[in-house]
């Protein structure tokens, strides 16, 4: 973790000293918290009141600030550097946020067969899965699915697309019984 | 005679095939006269070129096969007669049907009526040979109908024009009029088998995912339909992905993949009550690309474990599984030979995908495919000789097939994305998808035969992938 995320965590922490509701908002930024969640917050823990990327516990922080998707070459599974740095902060907020769980989605580019790029796309999504169980995350957190060349993000047909669509994009989910 | 009473699969249309009574003898194909003999002959070697070893193969070297070298078979169908007032219009249907079907095939030719000098008279009539020659017709199919209630029966008969006799017996078929496009397809099955020498193929069904919405929020869903795109009937709705459905050797189940599960698993879908069950594999995070085996009791298919893509086989009535490869390389969509003793399948253990033999019961494999470019989706035609794949070299993608030691590689199509080759149940033709580049990129269905001739697109309702085909109905 970052010491700006740090930073950022203790302010928060600071601001809402009075929170009761402290699993879930001691690691808040009092100034994104608008009324309605904090309406939410009243009433219990309610995923929808996470919101805001600039809240460091929030999916979108996740998702936008952390990253949730890393890119490969083509036909390949290989992790960039941009992807483990990508990786290793994914590692760092499950770490913090250990209700959550993480399924990592393979995909691949159009340009194969459907059963290669369902193949393929395993192998991106539990190149990713391996990483971050190296990195300490339990391995009961994160499971793997392929979608192969059927979910593409961008639908021309060039590079441009893609290098969009080959990727492992770690999907988050709050754990049952966290 | 024997009257043979068959009961229908699929449509579950009663139908009775019935020779025709009045003294026609069967006539043999070698016995035709010449002129037609020559163009059986070239038909014959043309379709056989690619079969195993035998004396064709000696007397045709594939590189000199050019395009063009046969020429269809021009042949007549005068309407088929109303015998009974208000069938009518059945008969134009089934007639047109009938022509269809054979015209499809790029190996007949269809005169236009226009072109006729005479009419036949009452069916079973003497035929005025003449007048047919005059226009060159070399076959000619003469017919009835008669409507009765629901239910229809058609009779025909089929002449060779230059010697002026009949084609083996004229044959009768009962059915219900819900079947009727069944029936004009059993027609045109026996005038193709009786001309060509081969098993016809046009009254069987094909198993497809149907496609509609844009590239990036597409919609699939499991149809079924007759091999001309005829009658589409959908199997499951699109809340979930489906992928790659495969009929059993019998056509009476479809295995597929499903996300339903939110992961990729197979579905067994029995086809007459279209319910459906998750088949039991072997351990593994995703299972797809599964086939049957011969006889239908088999699944073989890939299983991925931690990231990595091999073959298992299940067998379905003791649930029993057993790993059929096992390397860190992708191993996926197998297919069995027809006598059941060899899988074809994919790997790139090599560095890229390329084919691959093995014993139906794993053990070391023996590498085919050795061109430029990547190889993938093998699958053994229903004849054993040749296999058919997809080729992607160069930024292009390839329909082709290879005898099954990787010998006479022939490609058949070319264009931005051709993948997923399935065999028509006589071997000589294949069904594949092919989609189109682009943001708006659509997928269809397309044929071809297997001199890659009659490249023909199968018209479906919406976008079509992943067809299989099934077996010619009984």
């Amino acid at each position: 973790m970052t010491h700006l995320t740090k930073a950022i965590l203790l302010v928060g922490t600071l601001a809402l000293g009075a929170c009761t509701n402290a699993d879930r908002f001691d690691n808040t930024d009092a100034a994104d918290l608008n009324s309605q969640n904090l309406a939410a917050a009243n009433t219990g823990i309610d995923q929808t009141a996470l919101t805001g990327a600039n809240n460091p516990a929030s999916p979108q922080y996740f998702s936008q600030t952390i990253g949730d998707r890393v890119l490969f070459e083509v036909d390949t599974s290989t992790l960039t550097a941009q992807g483990r740095a990508t990786l290793d902060g994914q590692a760092g907020w499950l770490a913090t946020n250990s209700d959550y769980l993480a399924v990592i989605e393979g995909h691949a580019d159009e340009q194969g067969t459907r059963e290669y790029n369902l193949a393929l796309g395993a192998r991106r999504a539990n190149a990713v899965r391996e990483y971050l169980i190296s990195k300490g995350l339990a391995s009961s957190r994160v499971r793997t699915v392929s979608y192969g060349k059927e979910r593409p993000l961008a639908v021309c047909s060039d590079e441009s697309c893609y290098a969009q669509n080959r990727r492992a994009v770690t999907i988050i989910s709050i754990g049952q019984g966290s | 005679m024997k009257r043979d009473v068959q009961k229908m699969n699929g449509n579950d249309l009663p139908l009775k095939i019935l020779p025709v009574d009045n003294g026609a003898k069967p006539v043999r194909m070698r016995a035709m006269m010449t002129k037609f003999m020559t163009f059986l002959t070239t038909l014959v070697l043309a379709l056989t070129l690619v079969a195993p070893a035998s004396a064709q193969e000696e007397m045709i070297d594939l590189g000199t096969i050019r395009i063009g070298v046969i020429e269809a078979l021009p042949f007549a169908i005068p309407t088929l007669q109303a015998e009974v007032a208000g069938s009518e219009q059945m008969a134009s249907d089934i007639s047109r049907v009938i022509a269809e079907d054979l015209n499809g095939t790029g190996l007949f030719r269809q005169i236009p009526s226009s072109a006729f000098i005479s009419t036949p008279g009452a069916f079973g009539t003497p035929v005025a040979f003449a007048d047919w020659r005059a226009i060159n017709a070399q076959a000619l199919v003469t017919g009835a109908v008669a409507v009765n209630g629901s239910q229809i029966t058609v009779k025909f008969r089929l002449y060779d024009v230059f010697s002026g006799s009949e084609m083996g017996e004229g044959l009768q078929f009962v059915g219900t009029t819900d079947g009727w496009r069944r029936m004009a397809h059993k027609v045109a099955d026996v005038v193709y088998s009786r001309i060509t020498g081969e098993a016809g193929y046009f009254d069987s069904r094909v198993v497809f995912v149907a496609e509609t919405g844009p590239k990036d929020d597409r919609a699939k869903r499991l149809a079924i339909m007759d091999y001309d795109g005829s009658n589409v009937q959908y199997l499951t709705d699109s809340a979930a992905i489906v992928l790659a459905p495969r009929f059993s050797p019998n056509g009476d189940r479809i295995l597929y993949t499903s996300y339903e599960s939110g992961f990729p698993r197979i579905n067994v879908l029995n086809v007459a009550s279209v319910t459906r069950q998750q088949l039991t594999t072997s351990e593994g995070d995703m299972a797809f690309s599964p086939r049957f085996s011969l006889d239908g009791r088999q699944v073989i298919y890939s299983l991925i474990q931690g990231g990595n893509t091999d073959i298992f086989r299940t067998d379905l009535a003791t649930g029993q599984h057993q790993r059929l490869t096992n390397t860190p390389a992708i191993e996926t969509a197998p297919s069995f030979s027809p006598d059941g003793s060899q899988i074809v399948f994919e790997s790139d253990r090599s560095g890229t995908q390329q084919l691959y033999i093995m014993s139906a019961n794993g053990g070391e494999p023996q590498r085919i495919s050795f061109g430029n470019g990547r190889y993938g989706t093998p699958v053994w035609s229903p004849r054993g000789d040749l296999i058919a794949f997809t080729k992607q070299e160069a930024g292009r993608f390839h329909i082709g097939v290879m005898r099954t030691d990787g010998t006479e590689e022939r490609l058949l199509t070319s264009s931005f994305l051709d993948e997923g080759p399935t065999w028509a149940p006589n071997g000589r033709v294949i069904m594949f998808a092919r989609e189109t580049q682009g943001a708006d990129g659509t997928t269809a269905l397309y044929s071809v035969d297997i001199t890659g001739r009659n490249l023909r697109r199968v018209t479906t309702p919406q976008g079509g992938s992943d067809p299989s085909w099934g077996p010619l109905q009984q």
